[in-house]
This record gives structure tokens, C-alpha cells and sequence, in this order.
């Protein structure tokens, strides 16, 4: 009976870190985003809110809470008002596959840290992936705005096109660990990290997570100089925080998704596993905020030729490559 | 417990299906399907079949109905929703939070009932590769045949989108 | 090889960035710093005097006709010695967008502009300066120029006083 309670309360208190710790990263990483693209736009970035300007993101966050809440007319009002919270809910339940460390020994207990270790992880999180684009596509359709409805349909065509050739990057990944599941996926990485493996499946991978979490150089459907702000052009206060702390939750989910199936997750010498991880998700945002300052945006036609036409074929080839492979070194 | 879990899921996947159908909003159409692919995948899971409970929102809820959807806003079958100008009224909300309700709900027990181990649903739990031999061993034939229909739709997809004019010139030049 | 040059022109911009990360930014922190404003910069507006430490405007509305957002208003008045000077003059700066027309326009060279910009407030009618507010006591960019000893005129006598004039018409009068 003890047992079994002290069990819940850790998993509650693991799951209260986690969420915590996601709520700060993404709230952090746009504090990131805005001083690095400062610097690398020889300005300063955001430096007036606390030291360094460290409480910026509690000062939006008030400024978001204390907004009007618009809802423009003619609006398909429950749409309109449920969209932000399936773009938000769904990245956040994508972390609950992500293993994050070795398991911990905690009072005598086998404490493992992932929220749940699906048998199908790989597939948990591809479905929520396309799932995250419905809170895109319905908010612009709700929204009764022609920017606002082309932005919809834009992440509509875009998420259909890069979610093909993410989950085919994928595939070699499976094939390679013999399992779906995220925890076996690392473990299987003891020897050397998929990137080194399977390099192709790597860059493949990573073009399609950029291009999933809709940022620069594929954030066709918010492309502010065309679409003033695309799908959530309507929205105003926490609504349109929920849009945009969903973007940057998604960033470190993506992070940690490349890091676990690419870069052997917790895997590491020295360092404990909690840290390598934090490591390398942090450089991996750091890279995603790097592309954001280096590269224009791509022009639609450009970003579905690229899609279709170049990944696509790409990533079938790379499977049919590793399969190949996989059976002439069994055989 | 699995059994009334299994018909309260089955009841869900009905309603949301015939929600769906009589809708005059695509937009809102799709949504009530998507609810109805989920309880689909729920019950799927329910009955020890995890990865074509996956298979069934990636690709039918992820990739069908946004392809659906995509479709809907592209040539605006929506109609421009004014006809709801006066505000959400309570009734238009209950069938979805009902609905989703029961799905969160049935959710929840599904994590207090082991899958497929419940009397009254078969003892049987299909993992991947079970899944994988079963799709492309005993029923290879069957996939082979849908998957010739797929190519007929993708070229009569092909034929009906050739540009008009290309087609006139080609009657001309056989004529 | 336009592979190649795809290849090059995609990983180019990341180097750029990085260099530029390393670099100082170059942003002036305002409240804390100023900055030095150019010479010609036009910022407010203000009524200079000549060397004598008269006042140079003549009320002659040239200003106030150029401005393009007509924001600049006066009433003329004349002197003791028949020379024009403004009884009252007043800029609106809410409304003046600093084009520096009017000093172009100015004969006299009384309207000039300064290198001074800090000037929100909360409050609108404060930004309605009147001449006390624009008038200054030097003589601005051109301290040596005087506009009387320059067309060499200087009205000493009452209109039509010398002997070869006729006495000015009085328009309000009705008598031939
Ligand atoms: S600077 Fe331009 S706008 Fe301002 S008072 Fe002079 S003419 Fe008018
Ligand atoms: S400021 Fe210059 S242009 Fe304006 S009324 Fe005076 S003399 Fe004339």
C-alpha cells in the first residue's frame, strides 16, 4: 500500500517537473530566439525587463493575460475558440514518449524517466505530429479571413507534404533499432548515434522537422509579409499565446524527438543522462533559431517541389538502401 | 468493464459518424468524423491491436481528413459561417463536448483495463511484426489488388487534372 | 554547376550569421546613451535673432504657406521703425512631420532647425509652441547674417513720409 502510494507521488512530481520544465523552456526559448537573432542582427535583443532582460517572458505573458480577448464577427465561433488549445495540448502530450534519462533509483523504486514508454512511441508521436496541424487549419478557417485561410491551407498542404517524409526518415531508424519504441531506440544507439549511421536519414529528418514546426525558412503559412500573420491572424491576448507558446513547446519536442532518434538521446560519457539530454535539445534549438537568422523563405511552389520532389524520393531510396544493407550484413 | 467500454466506444464511433453525414458544414462534418476515428482507434487498442489503433489516426485522422479538409478550404465547399452569427449557442457545443467527453473519459478507463486481457475480448495482442506478417504474408494478395485500385484512382486522378487545354489538342491530333 | 552553388549559397548565410554573433552589436541604448545628432538634422524648429539680437522673422507667411501639413500660424504686426515682426507665431508640432520646408522658405533665415527630437509627451496641447517657446538667442547656424544689411533696406521714415511719395491709400476708406 505504502508501495504503491510513494509510486504515485513520484509520478505525480515527475510529471509536475516535466511540465514545468517544458512551460520554462518554451517560455525561455523565445527569450533565446529574440537576443540571438538580435545578435546575430548586430542588435541587443529584448534587455530592459530585469538583469538582461530575464523577466521578458513573465512581462509578455502579463501582457498576453491582460489583452482583449477579440473574436472577430461572423467568426465560426467554437472553432474559433478551441483551435489555440488543440495546437497547444497536442505538443505538450507528444512529450509524454520522450525518455529523458536513464531510469533513476528513487527510495528502492525503478523511477523511468519518460512519462509513459509506449510500444509504439514512434507512432504516438507521428499521430499527434499531423494531429497539431488541425488547431492550424480549423483556427484559419474559423477565423472567416482570407489571410487567415490561406495560412490554413498552406499548413494543411505543408504538414501533408513533410509529415511523409519525416515518417520515411523514420523508417531506417525503426529498422536499424527493431523497435517503435522511443526508450529501445536510444539504447540501441550504445554503439554510435543514428546520425553516424545513417547520415542521410538525419539531414532528411531534420529539413522535415523545420519544416514541421512551421519556422523560418518553410513558415509559409505565417509569412507576415504576405499573410500579415497567416492563420492566426485573428487572434489576439492568450489566444494567440496559446499559438505561440504551442510553436515553441513543438521546437523543443522536435529537439528532443532528433535527439532521441538521431543523436542517442541520453546517451553520453561522463555527464549524467539527464544533462547530455538537456545538452543536446539546447543545441539543437540553438539551430533551429540559427536557420531562422541565416535563411530566407522559401516561395510556395519552391518548398512543394522541394517536399515532393526531392525529399520524398530521397527518403524511399535511403529506406531501400538500409533495408538492403540490414539483409546483406545478416546474411 | 472492456465490455462496456467497448460498446460505449462503439456508440460514440455511430453518433459521430451520423453527426458527421448530416451536417450542412463540411468543416464541422470532418471534425465529427475526425471524433469517429479516434473511438475508432480507441477501440481498436481495446482490442489488442495497438499499432492499427496508431495507423488509424495517423493516417485516417492525420493525413485523410486533412487532405479532406485541405480540399474543403481550397475550393470553399464551406459556407462562409454566417449563418451562426448569433454566438454559440449551448446546443451547437454539446454534441462535440459530449463526445469528446466520452472519448477522454473512455481514455482514462482504457489505462485502468489492461488491453485485451479483460474477459469477453479475444486473449490476443497483435504486435508489429505479428501485424506485418499478417498484412503481407496471409493477405498479400488482398493488399496487392487494393493497392492496383489505388493506382487506377492515381491514374484517372491524373487524367480528369491534365490541364483542358492539352487534352483538346491531343483529341485534335488523333482526330 | 548550379548544385554546387545551391549547395554554397545555402550554408554561406550560417557562416555570416555566426561572424556577425561574434561581432559588438551596434545599437545605440538610448535613454542611457544619446547620440550625437548630424549637423543638417531636422529635428525641432526655432526663431533665431540676427547678430544685433533682433528678432529676423518679418511675419511674411512664407513659412507657414510652404508647410506641407500647414501646422506653422502667425499674426503680423509692425514696429515703431515700420518694420514687420510677428505678433504672435506658432507651430504645432503635433502635426509637423520636420520636412524643413519652412526653412527653406524662410528670407530671412529666422526659422531653422535643430538636432533636437525628444519631444513626446503625454499631453498634446503642450506640443503647440508659441514664440516665447521657439525663439532663441543666437543666431542659429548663420550667426553672422543679417537680413537688413543684406537687401539694404531699412524703413526708417513712416510709409509715404518723403517727399516724392503720395500718402498710402486707406483701404477702408470709401472717397476716391
Ligand atoms: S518642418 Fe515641414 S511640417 Fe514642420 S513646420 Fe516646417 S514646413 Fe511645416
Ligand atoms: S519665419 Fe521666415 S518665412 Fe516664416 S514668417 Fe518669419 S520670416 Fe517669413
Amino acid at each position: 500500500m505504502i508501495d504503491g502510494l510513494i509510486m504515485i507521488v513520484l509520478i505525480l512530481i515527475k510529471l509536475g517537473v516535466i511540465f514545468a520544465v517544458i512551460m520554462t523552456m518554451a517560455a525561455y526559448l523565445v527569450l533565446a530566439e529574440r537576443k540571438i537573432l538580435a545578435r546575430m542582427q548586430l542588435r541587443h535583443g529584448p534587455n530592459r525587463v530585469g538583469p538582461f532582460g530575464m523577466m521578458q517572458p513573465l512581462a509578455d505573458v502579463i501582457k498576453l493575460l491582460t489583452k482583449e480577448d477579440f473574436l472577430p464577427d461572423r467568426a465560426d465561433k467554437w472553432l474559433f475558440l478551441l483551435a489555440p488549445g488543440m495546437a497547444a495540448v497536442t505538443a505538450i502530450l507528444t512529450f509524454a514518449v520522450v525518455p529523458f534519462g536513464p531510469p533513476l533509483q528513487v527510495f528502492g523504486h525503478e523511477l523511468p524517466l519518460v512519462v509513459i514508454d509506449l510500444n509504439v512511441g514512434v507512432l504516438y508521436f507521428l499521430g499527434l505530429s499531423s494531429l497539431a496541424v488541425y488547431g492550424v487549419a480549423l483556427g484559419g478557417w474559423a477565423s472567416n479571413s482570407k489571410y487567415s485561410l490561406l495560412g490554413g491551407i498552406r499548413g494543411l498542404a505543408q504538414l501533408i507534404s513533410y509529415e511523409l517524409s519525416m515518417g520515411l526518415a523514420l523508417v531506417p531508424v525503426v529498422m536499424l533499432a527493431r523497435s517503435f519504441s522511443l526508450t529501445d531506440i536510444v539504447l540501441a544507439q550504445q554503439a554510435a548515434p543514428f546520425i553516424l549511421v545513417n547520415p542521410l536519414a538525419f539531414l532528411i529528418f531534420l529539413v522535415s522537422v523545420v519544416a514541421e514546426s512551421k519556422r523560418t525558412p518553410f513558415d509559409m503559412p505565417e509569412a507576415e509579409n504576405e499573410l500579415v500573420g497567416g492563420f492566426h491572424t485573428e487572434y489576439s491576448g492568450m489566444r494567440f499565446g496559446l499559438f505561440f507558446v504551442g510553436e515553441y513547446i513543438n521546437l523543443v519536442i522536435l529537439s528532443s524527438m532528433v535527439t532521441v532518434f538521431f543523436l542517442g538521446g541520453w546517451l553520453g560519457p561522463l555527464l549524467p543522462g539527464v544533462i547530455w539530454f538537456g545538452v543536446k535539445v539546447l543545441a539543437l534549438c540553438f539551430f533551429f533559431i540559427w536557420v531562422r537568422g541565416s535563411l530566407p523563405r522559401l516561395r510556395y511552389d519552391q518548398l512543394m517541389h522541394f517536399g515532393w520532389k526531392i525529399l520524398l524520393p530521397l527518403a524511399l531510396l535511403n529506406v531501400l538502401l538500409t533495408g538492403a544493407v540490414l539483409l546483406w550484413s545478416r546474411t | 468493464m472492456a465490455t462496456v467500454l467497448f460498446y460505449l466506444l462503439g456508440l460514440v464511433t455511430v453518433i459521430a459518424t451520423l453527426l458527421a453525414i448530416t451536417r450542412r458544414n463540411p468543416v464541422h462534418a470532418v471534425i465529427y468524423l475526425v471524433n469517429s476515428f479516434f473511438a475508432l482507434a480507441l477501440l481498436f487498442y481495446l482490442l489488442g491491436a495497438p499499432l492499427v489503433a496508431a495507423w488509424e489516426v495517423i493516417i485516417y485522422a492525420g493525413a485523410i481528413m486533412v487532405l479532406f479538409l485541405f480540399i474543403i478550404m481550397m475550393l470553399e465547399l464551406a459556407p462562409t459561417p454566417e449563418a451562426d452569427r448569433m454566438g454559440p449557442t449551448w446546443w451547437q457545443w454539446l454534441p462535440v463536448l459530449l463526445l469528446a467527453l466520452a472519448l477522454v473519459g473512455c481514455t482514462l478507463m482504457l489505462i485502468g483495463v489492461d488491453a485485451g486481457v479483460a474477459q469477453g475480448v479475444p486473449r490476443w495482442y497483435a504486435t508489429p511484426r505479428d501485424f506485418g506478417f499478417a498484412l503481407f504474408g496471409k493477405y498479400a494478395l488482398a493488399v496487392e489488388v487494393v493497392s492496383f485500385q489505388l493506382l487506377f484512382a492515381a491514374v484517372g486522378a491524373f487524367y480528369v487534372g491534365k490541364p483542358e487545354r492539352k487534352r483538346r489538342q491531343k483529341k485534335e491530333e488523333g482526330a | 554547376m548550379s548544385l554546387w552553388r545551391d549547395i554554397k549559397g545555402t550554408l554561406q548565410p550560417f557562416w555570416v550569421t555566426l561572424c556577425n554573433m561574434m561581432r559588438r552589436p551596434v545599437t545605440v541604448q538610448y535613454p542611457e546613451q544619446k547620440q550625437q545628432m548630424a549637423q543638417r538634422y531636422r529635428g525641432r524648429l526655432m526663431l533665431t535673432r540676427d547678430p544685433e539680437g533682433h528678432e529676423r522673422c518679418v511675419a511674411c507667411h512664407l513659412c507657414s504657406a510652404a508647410c506641407p501639413v500647414d501646422c506653422i500660424s502667425m499674426q503680423a504686426a509692425e514696429g515703431d521703425d515700420g518694420r514687420r515682426h510677428a505678433a504672435w507665431f506658432r507651430i504645432n508640432f503635433t502635426r509637423c512631420i520636420f520636412c524643413g520646408l519652412c526653412t527653406e522658405a524662410c528670407p530671412t533665415l529666422a526659422i531653422q532647425v535643430t538636432g533636437e527630437f525628444e519631444l513626446a509627451g503625454r499631453d498634446p496641447l503642450k506640443l503647440v509652441w508659441e514664440k516665447d517657446d521657439l525663439l532663441v538667442d543666437h543666431g542659429g547656424h548663420t550667426p553672422d547674417y543679417n537680413f537688413y544689411r543684406q537687401s539694404g533696406v531699412g524703413v526708417a521714415a513712416p510709409r509715404g513720409g518723403l517727399p516724392t511719395e503720395t500718402a498710402p491709400v486707406d483701404p477702408k476708406d470709401l472717397m476716391p
